[in-house]
């Protein structure tokens, strides 16, 4: 290992301008002549549009234009759209209802939006929002998804019952035969509470339209550029790809929101056109981004365990409700399904699963992936059911899992998936070491005796990411392919240019990229350049979401470099007229065997593009090479985490006392970036468990948690002290990439909920509690116990 | 509208702003100085944090002409002759930031909260104390470390 | 947001003058409430008039019977003032405990306690030492200046310009904050006056800060945990939403009116 390559804890490159103020984040870009757009949004939750009145408004100081959805249909600019089909049970499609970018006829969701006000400057845009009247007819609501299939408040003509599908997997026959078999049976039901993701950067958007040129070009808050261009161009019609140029730059975080391909992006691209050219810019609220951004999770669902005489897991049954809020976002309907359900066997060996899904509309914001998407609800199901097992039947959590892990691989779940790698009980041992679990009841009394309640919690998950591959997710019904593509440059001094279709907005590629670029050429680390993020710089990719950058990005950086590698080793031999088979390369340096002739990777970068000392009808002059990866498989992540909790029984405020997580990514590039990865994840898992959740009035349909005075985000207090916050790693390799990746960014938040609502069940001796467990769910649950008690 | 006069980053500046001009829109847009940053609408994130007059402030809750005369320093003035500030270095050294959007007004509040409370602030109080700056990111692990490591370098 | 004159008079009495001249003008101080609620479009004055430029209208004196505390001080002044600390401990550890740091630089113990909101925790000091608000016109006891929810017994154009807290023996404040916001869920404020009577003062639980008699009775004649038991507080009136019910609001209160009256120093 060089100290910069492959496992280093390398600083990162990009810190410097981010530490500076010297970052370039869409909202720090200005065109020039710009106008900016403001949104008129719906203020009901569900209400026909009779009639919009925008004269008053667009006589105001500074007001360009107000569009609504007559403009965009004059235009015949294309609505939203969901890239994942999914079919019923009975063979049916989705049921997708018309998403327009500016609402038509109805509104969905309070913040749908209505119209769009374009002006000289954004307090202008604002005022001028606020003078548009909108007359509304007010229709019946439901923002709850266990009542959507049962109300009256029907959100789009395609489905009468307000259901987008229903969807299975697993065979219901076998598990039911397993069922009448099985000694006990656990049963539970259970909210997975929807979460708004928060990114600190709300989303913002830049739209140029160049009279010209006829072209355009989108600054925007993108995970993915490319496919935001894609269907910009091939969906709403706007542009060809050619002529649209779309640029994330730096981007402040996504957590899965800024995947999605939302109508106010697209607004600010037709928009300029309309107005003739100048650039639109809309930058969001923190209002407006809890109202509309799209929000995950959202499940409502009952499941049964079955075991057999021995503790063996026989056989599990799911029924799951998800919530996909009043329109199909970009990639929702493939989170509660193969997101969700193919990940319900977990680390065990189960062999019947039956899982079956109703996916509903209901009168709140879209709801898509979010850091995890349906693998934390997955995880959450299952390692609640399990838990609650193991106490049944007293069989303590730890044993009760190992019992049931799989430990031969590859191992065929019932619900798709091959997991190729793992050692599950590797990872146990370790976490309960790390934890001292053996010395639990020693800290347990020493809490009691402060008139604390402690507990201990466990979560054993496993997540497929790094998503792909293109063959197999097209045959489940998605709409794009899933691999990454790669350009490598070599410079004729030796510097290097990687461009990839990733797309980082914290995860740090800028470095880790650049790592395995050392690591593979020998060349010193700054003298690589991480391009990406830009149309016009990178030919195409799918972005970052799922955990994939590592096994799927890097891969196709790493195809690339066996190719650059090659084509090095042919130009040294021909300038060391030597056979290209007699060149060894090592440590960014070229030998040919058995002598001490030797090329720099420097010497043979120039030597390829000057093309003197070599049959340029042989070997085409210069040093590029480009790849594009579809890998074999997904890549399946796996770890233990334990959490500790201390709830003060006065309050019923929970303390996390220490938190414990051991992973197995595979190979890891840059500890130190993945510990970052873990530590974020965590918290956010944390937040879910502890303090965040999105709360719709049921009366009125309005989002009550729409600020941070009342949506609690995890603050450093939050979260346990630095020494009792463990990290640790397992290994095994992945074996279906070269590097032997397996991905970090979501197994925080897909352990922490179940590790941290298990602890805190155990501490108060409680079945259940629901997430958020704020201080007053704890003492409401605490009631009846000390009822008890008087 | 009103002309008014404060200095920046050591440098004295002025400018035309409506009275309803935030500090913070000043900073961005006037001076063009965009790494101080908005996170919110309700003055809770922190994101925008400045220090006037050698105190943290939030430059969203603050009108730029009450800013008249005064002393205001942003993430773009810490570092000086080149040298990052300790809390700067710090912050890289310990992976402090992921996305860097939070970034600089954490960096902000630390300085702040060091200076206070020296070189021995205990984990508790820089937890407390960064109970208004949030950070969706690094679950604050190394941002605590990195104000540790910093404190003693202040 | 909707523009406004702006004005940073160097008295009070032509702070007065600009507010009665303006059409529907507004004082500010640290502008940690009114800003906030100027952005969210709910308060929108013509004319403010920022009190931060008057001279002597921040400083705190510690006498023998009183800690004086002038209207524009700030939070971070008082949570950190070494005299206040010595002389009622309670009084800086409630203002360390106000918002954030960034909050406590700017926002002031007399735009704290104007306000009035019913989660603020300034008001339950006022009222639980037994404070005494003094304006530019009249001295007005903490007991009747709190009358409501973000209402208050200042007459239109009246100004905060000090307030007297008399020394306890000795005080608590204990605070449970709103797990989202900060401001006080429950905030409860207990003190025992030099003359032994005790002052129980709950903020955050209702429409205002309020006493709460039964415990200060009992309290009175034996300042002690065991004095409060089998006092509890009623929920009926108490707020109720998301975060709190008015049950587990009343079930605070009793919890750190307990812890009060252990760390009572």
């Amino acid at each position: 290992m060089s100290d910069t390559g492959i496992g280093a804890r390398v600083l990162r490159k990009e810190d410097k301008r981010f530490i500076t103020g010297k970052g370039q984040y869409t909202d720090d870009i200005n065109l020039k002549d710009q106008t900016y757009a403001y949104f008129v949004r719906s203020p009901h939750a569900h209400a026909t549009i009779k009639s919009i009145n925008t004269a008053k408004a667009k006589k105001m100081p500074g007001v360009v234009d107000i569009f609504t959805s007559k403009e965009v249909e004059e235009d015949k600019i294309g609505g939203l759209i969901c890239g994942w089909m999914i079919h019923s049970k009975d063979g049916s499609g989705m049921k997708a209802g018309p998403h327009p970018i500016l609402a038509s006829g109805k509104v969905r969701f309070v913040g749908d939006q209505v119209a769009v006000v374009i002006a000289e400057t954004r307090e202008q845009a604002k005022a001028a929002a606020q003078a548009v009247v909108v007359s509304y007819g007010v229709l019946p609501h439901n923002v709850d998804a266990a009542q959507a299939m049962k109300t009256k408040a029907q959100v789009h003509d395609v489905a009468s019952d307000n259901r987008v599908y229903n969807w299975s997997i697993g065979d219901e026959a076998a598990t039911d035969a397993a069922f009448k078999t099985a000694a006990h049976v656990t049963k539970i039901d259970l909210i997975n509470n929807r979460l708004i993701p928060n990114a600190m950067e709300t989303r913002a958007a830049i739209g140029s339209y160049d009279t010209g040129s006829d072209h355009y070009t989108l600054y925007t808050t993108s995970q993915n550029p490319h496919v935001a261009r894609l269907v910009i161009s091939a969906f709403h019609g706007l542009a060809p790809e050619h002529k649209l140029r779309v640029i994330a730059p730096d981007v402040g975080g996504g957590f899965g929101s800024k995947i999605f391909i939302y109508g106010e992006e697209v607004t600010c691209v037709w928009a300029s056109k309309r107005i003739g050219g100048r650039p639109v810019k809309w930058t969001a609220d923190r209002s407006e981004a809890f109202l509309s951004d799209a929000h995950g999770r959202d499940h409502v669902s009952h499941a049964e365990l079955a075991m057999d005489a021995s503790g063996k897991i026989v056989g599990l049954k799911v029924h799951t409700i998800a919530s996909m809020g009043a329109y199909l976002s970009t990639f929702s309907s493939c989170v509660p399904t193969y997101l969700y359900a193919t990940l319900l066997s977990g680390q065990y060996k189960i062999p019947n699963i039956y899982a079956e899904v109703d996916a509903v509309y209901t009168n709140t914001a879209p709801v898509d992936a979010y850091r995890g998407a349906g693998r934390p609800e997955a995880t959450y199901l299952l390692e609640r059911i399990v838990e609650t097992a193991a106490r049944e039947l007293k069989i303590d959590p730890a044993e009760f899992r190992r019992r049931n892990f799989i430990t031969v691989f590859p191992h065929q779940t019932p619900v798709i998936f091959m997991y190729d790698a793992g050692d599950y009980g590797a990872a146990l041992d370790k976490a309960l070491e790390m934890s001292d679990y053996k010395n639990f009841p020693a800290r347990k009394a020493a809490s009691a005796k402060n008139g604390k309640l402690r507990g201990v919690g466990f979560s054993a998950y496993i997540e497929a990411c790094g998503i792909a591959p293109s063959a197999a997710v097209g045959s489940l019904g998605a709409g794009v392919g899933l691999w990454e593509s790669a350009e490598v440059r070599v410079n004729a001094v030796g510097t290097v240019e990687v461009l990839t279709g990733s797309h980082s907005h914290g995860q740090g590629h800028e470095t880790t990229f650049a790592q395995l670029v050392s690591e593979r050429l020998g060349v010193d680390i700054n003298n690589v350049a991480i391009v990406h993020g830009d149309t016009d710089k990178v030919q195409m990719g799918m972005g970052t979401y799922g955990s994939r950058s590592g096994a799927v990005g890097m891969t196709a950086v790493s195809k690339a470099l066996d190719k650059i590698e090659a084509k090095a080793k042919r130009v040294a031999a021909a300038v060391m007229e030597a056979s290209t088979d007699d060149i060894d390369f090592k440590d960014g340096t070229f030998t040919v065997k058995g002598t001490d002739t030797k090329m720099a990777f420097g010497e043979v970068a120039l030597a390829s593009y000057v093309g003197h000392k070599f049959n340029s009808s042989e070997i085409e002059i210069g040093l590029k090479e480009t790849s594009f990866h579809d890998p074999s498989n997904f890549v399946f992540p796996a770890g233990v985490h334990i959490c500790e909790v201390e709830v003060d029984q006065d309050t019923g405020l929970t303390k996390i006392a220490s938190y414990t997580a051991v992973d197995d990514f595979g190979t890891i590039i840059n500890p130190m970036i993945v510990e970052g990865q873990v530590q974020g994840g965590v918290a956010q898992g944390i937040g879910q468990a502890l303090l965040e959740g999105a709360h719709y009035d049921r009366e009125s349909g309005q989002l009550l948690t729409g600020s941070y005075m009342d949506y609690n985000m995890p603050k450093a207090a939050n979260m346990p002290h630095i020494e009792n916050f463990k990290l640790g790693f397992t290994f095994t390799k992945c074996p279906s990439n070269p590097l032997g990746m397996k991905g970090c960014g979501e197994a925080g938040a897909i352990a922490a909920p179940p590790a941290v609502i298990n602890a805190i069940t155990h501490a108060l001796g409680v079945r259940d509690i629901a997430m958020p467990a704020t201080p007053l769910t704890v003492w409401n649950a605490m009631q009846p116990m000390k009822r008890a008690a008087e | 509208m009103p002309a008014i006069s404060m200095k920046v980053n050591g440098k004295a500046v002025c400018g035309d702003v409506e009275n309803r001009t935030l500090l913070v829109d000043f900073i961005r847009t006037n001076l063009g100085l965009t790494g101080t940053h908005v996170g919110c609408d309700t003055s809770q994130c922190g994101a925008c944090v400045v220090h006037i007059d050698g105190k943290a402030v939030k430059s969203c809750t603050t009108f730029a002409v009450a800013c008249e005369g005064a002393d205001v320093t942003t993430i773009e003035g810490i570092a000086k002759n080149g040298k990052l500030h300790p809390m700067q270095q710090a912050f890289h050294e310990n992976h402090g930031l992921q996305c860097g959007f939070c970034t600089p007004g954490m960096i902000m509040a630390s300085i702040d909260i060091v200076k206070r409370n020296g070189k021995k602030v205990s984990e508790d109080v820089i937890r407390r104390e960064l109970s208004q700056n949030i950070c969706r990111c690094t679950g604050y692990h190394n941002i605590v470390a990195a104000v540790q490591s910093a404190a003693e370098k202040m | 947001m909707e523009n406004f004159n702006y004005h940073r008079p160097a008295t009070v009495n032509a702070a007065v003058a600009l507010l009665k001249k303006s059409k529907g003008g507004s004082y500010m101080a640290g502008g940690h409430t009114l800003l906030p609620t100027m952005k969210q479009g709910l308060a929108s004055p013509t004319d403010i008039i920022d009190l931060t430029a008057i001279k002597g209208f921040s400083g705190i004196t510690v006498g023998k019977s009183a800690v004086v505390i002038k209207a524009g001080t700030t939070h971070m002044e008082v949570a950190t003032s070494a005299a206040v600390k010595k002389a009622i401990p309670a009084l800086a550890e409630l203002a360390g405990k106000i918002g954030g740091v960034h909050v406590r630089h700017k926002g002031t113990i007399g735009g704290s306690i104007a306000n009035s909101d019913p989660a603020a925790d300034y008001p339950s000091a006022c009222l639980g030492l037994g404070a005494t608000i003094v304006t530019n016109k009249r001295k007005i006891p903490a007991d009747a200046f709190f009358t409501g929810m973000f209402q208050t017994a200042l007459k239109d154009g009246e100004i905060i310009t000090e307030v007297s807290f008399p020394i306890p023996k000795k005080s608590s404040h204990q605070k449970f904050p709103n797990p989202a916001s900060r401001y006080s869920l429950v905030g409860v404020f207990i003190a025992q006056g030099s003359d032994g009577k005790v002052r129980v003062a709950v903020t955050g639980a209702g429409p205002k800060v309020y006493r709460v008699p039964e415990m200060e009775a009992a309290l009175s004649k034996n300042f002690a945990v065991s004095a409060l038991a089998g006092i509890s507080a009623k929920a009926k009136g108490l707020n109720s939403d998301m975060h709190a019910t008015a049950e587990y609001r009343a079930h605070l209160i009793g919890v750190l009116a307990r812890r009060a009256v252990e760390a009572a120093k």
